[in-house]
């Protein structure tokens, strides 16, 4: 892109995406540092991401007011204005994906408390690694104005929804087995949920990324996998047991 | 927040007033416009943008023929008015400009009182039969040029002597009185200040509704609020034409891309 007339436009519009990517940055950290800690029972590590949530939040206010003030004093149209437009909504998915890890840190502190559910911590580690390399690409598709991997990063979203699905399915599972598993369970599920969403955000990034760099919004008819609204559980009746 | 960028604004499908097909201008070896083709739609305002010298200008007085009188340019192409061709011999140049009326960048009223100002061009086309029907077209013109409040207890006065933006608004009064169909304004509020053109855009989005309105201006945020249509012209080329809000928020052609957003090149 070629550069404005107004040099302190240019310097407005880069520091701004300075910002972004810094808060990017550490949000991507805070998914990967709240889920290590739930898999390696670390409530330190736990307590550096539920302090850190407040550095993503202060970063999200700061690029709003400039978003402010850019489009009070410079009057952005067309590539800058969709740059100014992207960044707003994408820090807004920044913040949530930074206040759902520290929702998990929150639960780390309780589940250390308790016995492990089998291997569900390391397959909530796995489904937040996808997410983590998903907001890494995506914030990659951004710097580089890539629709190519924006679009991938969409596609991939479908994974998650699919790791939900079956954790789902498990954790139904062992509270069946055993109602002492109930609470953990509680928790465990609400953290995969909360990953859930937070793929859910990265693709909402993602799909800043195609708005930044086409003008368009993706189209509207991505795969939805996450199927448990409709999942009515394993049959609780099993009729074998000759009662 | 997409969705409210990328509506098709719902811009009724107005009828062709003007239609300019593959209109080339000379002056001398200068080719000012190169094979330009443009619809004008009625009752719609049409904003040209473009740095300085890409033909704009030069395209808009080729609308009412005002490039008639420089003896060096010539006009190419067909531009016609209600489908008939407006350079066609038979039209009578004077007539014509009744009909496609213009406004210039800086507001020039005659050296008259307020009154003259606007009974010239109803009087020389014999437009009223008596005192009576002429103060009516002075009063109606005046209230259409959202400026009768302000003179209409000084009729008699010059009309040098208003303020910048009501010597505008009186020079649009003027234009209108006529009734014509087209108004063409050329940089209308370059000259006045930031009240003055906010009078000016009021009243330019006021006509819209019964005139088809093509302005040039050198302020695209001018442009984005008044037109609902857009052409952006560059070294003679008509490079992109377009609903008002798509070329601001996402336009096609990267050079109206640099242009729009301040870029150089």
């Amino acid at each position: 892109m070629k550069q404005h007339i107004v040099s302190a436009f240019d310097r407005d519009l880069e520091g701004i995406q300075a910002q972004i990517m810094k808060m990017g940055g550490l949000v991507e950290a805070a998914i990967g540092d709240a889920t290590r800690s739930l898999e390696t029972r670390d409530t330190e590590l736990a307590e550096v991401v539920r302090k850190g949530d407040a550095a993503i939040d202060a970063l999200e206010e700061s690029l709003n007011a400039e978003a402010a003030r850019v489009i009070a004093i410079r009057a952005p149209t067309a590539i800058d204005l969709r740059v100014i437009l992207s960044v707003m909504r994408m820090s807004n998915n920044l913040e949530r994906i930074g206040d759902l890890s520290k929702n998990i840190a929150k639960r780390t502190g309780v589940l250390v408390q308790m016995q492990p559910i089998g291997g569900t911590a390391a397959s909530l580690r796995r489904m937040a690694r996808d997410v983590e390399g998903m907001l890494k690409d995506a914030l990659d598709a951004y710097i580089q104005r890539d629709e190519a991997l924006a679009m991938d990063v969409i596609s991939r979203d479908t994974d998650v929804d699919q790791m939900y699905n079956t954790l789902f399915r498990e954790f139904l599972t062992f509270m069946l087995e055993d109602p002492r598993n109930i609470t953990a369970c509680m928790h465990l599920h609400f953290i995969a949920k909360n990953i859930e969403r937070m793929g859910d955000h990265v693709t909402s990034i993602a799909e800043q990324v195609v708005f930044l760099t086409s003008g368009h919004k993706p189209d509207e008819n991505r795969v939805k996998a996450d199927s448990t609204a409709m999942d009515a559980g394993p049959t609780i009746a099993r009729g074998t047991d000759g009662v | 927040m997409y969705d409210a960028l990328h509506r098709q604004k719902e811009v009724d499908v107005n009828e062709i007033k003007i239609a300019a097909r593959g209109v080339q201008v000379h002056y001398g070896d200068n080719h000012a416009i190169k094979d330009v083709d443009v619809d004008i739609e009625d009752k719609t305002v049409t904003a040209f943008i473009g740095p300085s010298g890409c033909g704009k200008s030069t395209f808009l007085r080729c609308l009412n023929r005002m490039n008639d009188t420089i003896p060096i340019c010539r006009v190419e192409g067909s531009i016609l008015l209600d489908g008939e061709d407006i350079y066609d011999k038979r039209v009578d140049p004077v007539q014509l400009r009744a009909k496609v009326g213009m406004v210039f960048q800086k507001p020039n009223p005659f050296p008259k009182s307020i009154y003259d100002n606007i009974a010239y061009g109803p009087r020389i086309h014999g437009m009223a039969r008596n005192k009576a029907e002429l103060d009516e077209i002075v009063e109606r013109a005046l209230r259409r040029g959202a400026i009768w409040e302000e003179v209409k207890d000084r009729l008699n006065a010059p009309g040098t002597g208003l303020s910048g933006g009501q010597q505008q608004r009186l020079c649009i009064a003027r234009a209108i009185a006529t009734e014509p169909e087209v108004l063409l304004m050329d940089e209308p509020c370059s000259a006045l200040d930031p009240i003055a053109t906010a009078q000016v855009e009021e009243l330019i989005d006021e006509l819209r509704e019964n005139y088809s309105v093509v302005i040039v201006t050198h302020s695209m945020q001018q442009a984005a609020r008044v037109s609902q249509r857009t052409a952006f012209f560059h070294l003679g080329n008509l490079v992109e034409f377009g609903d008002t809000s798509t070329i601001f928020t996402n336009p096609e052609d990267p050079r109206t891309e640099s242009y729009i957003t301040g870029r150089i090149g």
